[in-house]
């Protein structure tokens, strides 16, 4: 058997994987705001769920939470379809009304059973291993079997629909003239966010849902620009978020969830600054190595203008270059290097002159 | 009225009207400028600025966490608009993200202080819901400290703001400094933010901002008598929530506000003049009625 700890990580790093698939789509369709409004809006599901079976592991419990995902993207949609508010607002405004009635409801119905608003939000993924169903003869933590669960199904719907969600979610037009029903494919992704969410919920609450869904599908969004590469990278960083989020939280013995989200944050402000071409510092390199080439091909042309004409031995002179195209001394001296290791200028004592190279390159200009 | 005479209830029912009125109003230029998410993300992040503040002073006094809670909200602002504005990743991708991370980390800041042995970290967590119930007069001052100014910089402010609200290229093209009346306009909203933190808690916050704004904007085309408005429908939200939560127990103010707030919305987008939904259905079905001769 599994120690509890290792459960613990099993179960951080099934539901890591559970969140990215779906996440993938969210971002890439620019609907991640609703994974915050779904993961906020389930919980009414659950509450409504459990005052109707007074259970909390009864199916009823999927089934009210799935519908109340779907029932607040729809929500959303008929208040923005209203074209009295727009979208971002109209998130704003249902899933706080749906939220608030929840906690109202567990406040005054449920009393202090396991269900109360902070483990919800929060999770407690310490306590997971202690709350264990059978399945097959083996006893296993029930957040693990309800994991697996979502990132098995997520996994057949992703294989079934793939072509169906790349299209919608590229071409949503072509899609459409295809006869692909954008609305089963937007309402199928929203029901597998709300399933998702309800079975990572109890575990690792739903701000790290959220986290899970989100941050991970965003920092390989910047590291890649092909759709199975990201699939396969988010998956893979949300796995490393969970797994250092999980020893960051016992080394310093702070919330776990916590723990997770921030790692996962961490990861895409690292991806954010040093990603290799849409990093921050990638980017700037990359302006400075153009601004250089720019500023080489100045060179050249000056040369050219000036080599034949008597005042060659002022115009040519590195030091004119400072004042006549207003160079900083100190990048003057590194674009006349740069030309100079580039092959396109070379140093007759004080005065620069082309080489061919160089005369080639400024009158292809 | 015993919501006005009695301390406690006084507090708690003039401080969330006050929230009310301020949240309000100043969400009117979140909603219009297209950021209604961005409450909802910057009050989610100021939990690790309350917990920071804490763990750096040891002091529980609203002036101090309040202000770790607006830089913290600040930062992840400013953060945001650098994400959308360097890389490819769209405001609603950045949202969520800058949302649950900072909240997470705000978690484990929240996790490790509990563990501190001193007995001044208790009622942290009330930050998370809100507990309108344990407003004192104090927290009543640091509201008015901190919205007053907000509130001022914005009618100081009332021509620029109202043309970068409506129309920031004008504004722009107009030789206006856009950028900073951005900055200035999304201090003013951590502002508000951080004045709802101990009434409604960082989860239920945007609504205060969103609800009043939309409320308010069916009824009027006029900026001026928007933003009165909000303040309005604000105010009586929370007078209507602080009303009901006194009526029974186990009705916590913060949920119960942000339902009446839910439904002077609700009823506002059903029946405020000329852009109401029923008022549009009747105003069909009228001319249906005239079309036929009747």
């Amino acid at each position: 058997m599994l120690t509890p700890q290792l459960e613990v990580q099993l179960i951080a790093v099934i539901i890591a994987a559970a969140c990215a698939l779906p996440g993938v789509f969210l971002v890439l369709r620019r609907m991640a705001m609703l994974s915050d409004a779904i993961s906020h809006t389930v919980l009414l599901g659950i509450v409504l769920a459990y005052l109707i079976s007074n259970s909390l592991a009864s199916p009823l419990l999927f089934v009210g939470t799935a519908a109340m995902g779907v029932i607040t993207v729809w929500l959303v949609e008929m208040v923005s379809g209203s074209r009295l508010v727009r979208e971002d607002a109209a998130i704003g405004l249902v899933f706080p009304a749906l939220f608030s009635i929840a906690v109202l409801l567990i406040s005054r119905y449920t009393g202090n059973i396991h269900l109360d608003t902070d483990s919800v939000l929060l999770g407690e993924l310490a306590f997971a291993p202690f709350d264990r169903i059978e399945l097959l003869g083996i006893d296993l933590p029930r957040a693990l079997i309800f994991g697996g669960g979502a990132l098995i199904l997520n996994a057949i719907l992703l294989a079934l629909f793939y072509k169906e969600l790349k299209l919608a979610t590229f071409d949503p037009a072509l899609a459409a003239t295809l006869g692909f029903s954008p609305a089963i494919i937007h309402y199928g992704l929203m029901t597998s966010v709300s399933l998702t969410a309800v079975t990572a919920f109890d575990a690792v609450g739903s701000i790290l849902v959220i986290a899970l869904m989100v941050a991970p599908p965003a920092t390989a969004y910047l590291l890649t620009d092909r759709l199975p590469r990201m699939i396969g990278l988010s998956v893979a960083i949300g796995v490393a978020a969970a797994l250092s989020g999980y020893w960051v939280a016992r080394w310093f013995d702070v919330s776990i969830a916590g723990a997770m989200a921030t790692m996962a944050g961490i990861g895409f402000g690292a991806a954010w600054l040093f990603a290799p071409q849409r990093g921050i510092v990638a980017q700037a390199l990359q302006h400075r190595s153009r601004r250089e080439r720019f500023a080489v091909q100045m060179l050249t042309l000056h040369l050219l203008n000036h080599e034949s004409t008597g005042d060659a031995a002022i115009e040519c002179h590195p030091r004119h270059l400072i004042e006549e195209l207003r160079w900083p001394p100190a990048f003057a001296n590194a674009i006349v290097r740069r030309a100079e290791q580039s092959g396109l200028v070379r140093r007759q004592g004080d005065v620069l002159c082309l080489t061919e190279q160089g005369r080639a390159l400024a009158r292809d200009l | 009225m015993e919501l006005f005479t009695d301390y406690t209830l006084r507090n708690v029912t003039l401080g969330s009207m006050l929230l009310g009125a301020i949240s309000g109003l100043l969400g009117c230029f979140a909603v219009l400028r297209r950021q209604a998410l961005l409450g909802d993300a910057m009050s989610h992040a100021a939990l690790p600025g309350i917990a920071l503040a804490f763990l750096l002073t040891g002091q529980r006094d609203p002036f101090t966490l309040l202000l770790g809670a607006a830089i913290a909200a600040l930062v992840a602002a400013l953060w945001l608009l650098a994400i959308v504005r360097t890389s490819r990743i769209k405001d609603d991708a950045a949202l969520a993200l800058i949302l649950a991370v900072f909240f997470g980390f705000g978690l484990v800041l929240l996790s490790y202080v509990q563990r501190q042995p001193t007995a001044a970290q208790a009622g942290l967590k009330s930050f998370l819901f809100g507990q309108a119930a344990a407003l004192v007069e104090r927290d009543l001052w640091a509201m008015l400290a901190i919205g007053g100014p907000a509130l001022a910089l914005i009618a100081i402010f009332w021509p620029q703001v109202k043309l970068i609200s409506f129309d920031p290229d004008v504004a722009r093209s107009l030789g206006l400094p856009v950028r900073r009346f951005e900055v200035l306009l999304t201090g003013v909203l951590v502002a508000a933010i951080v004045i709802g933190l101990q009434t409604v808690g960082v989860v239920l916050m945007s609504a205060m901002l969103i609800a009043p704004a939309v409320a308010a904007r069916q009824w009027t085309n006029r900026l001026e008598t928007m933003v009165l408005l909000a303040a309005g429908f604000g105010a009586l939200a929370a007078f209507i929530g602080a009303w009901i939560s006194a009526q029974g127990e186990r009705l916590a103010t913060g949920p119960v506000i942000v339902l009446a707030m839910s439904a002077l919305t609700a009823i506002s987008l059903l029946i405020a003049p000329e852009r109401g939904l029923l008022w549009r259905r009747w105003r069909l079905m009228r001319q249906w009625q005239i079309g036929n001769g009747e």
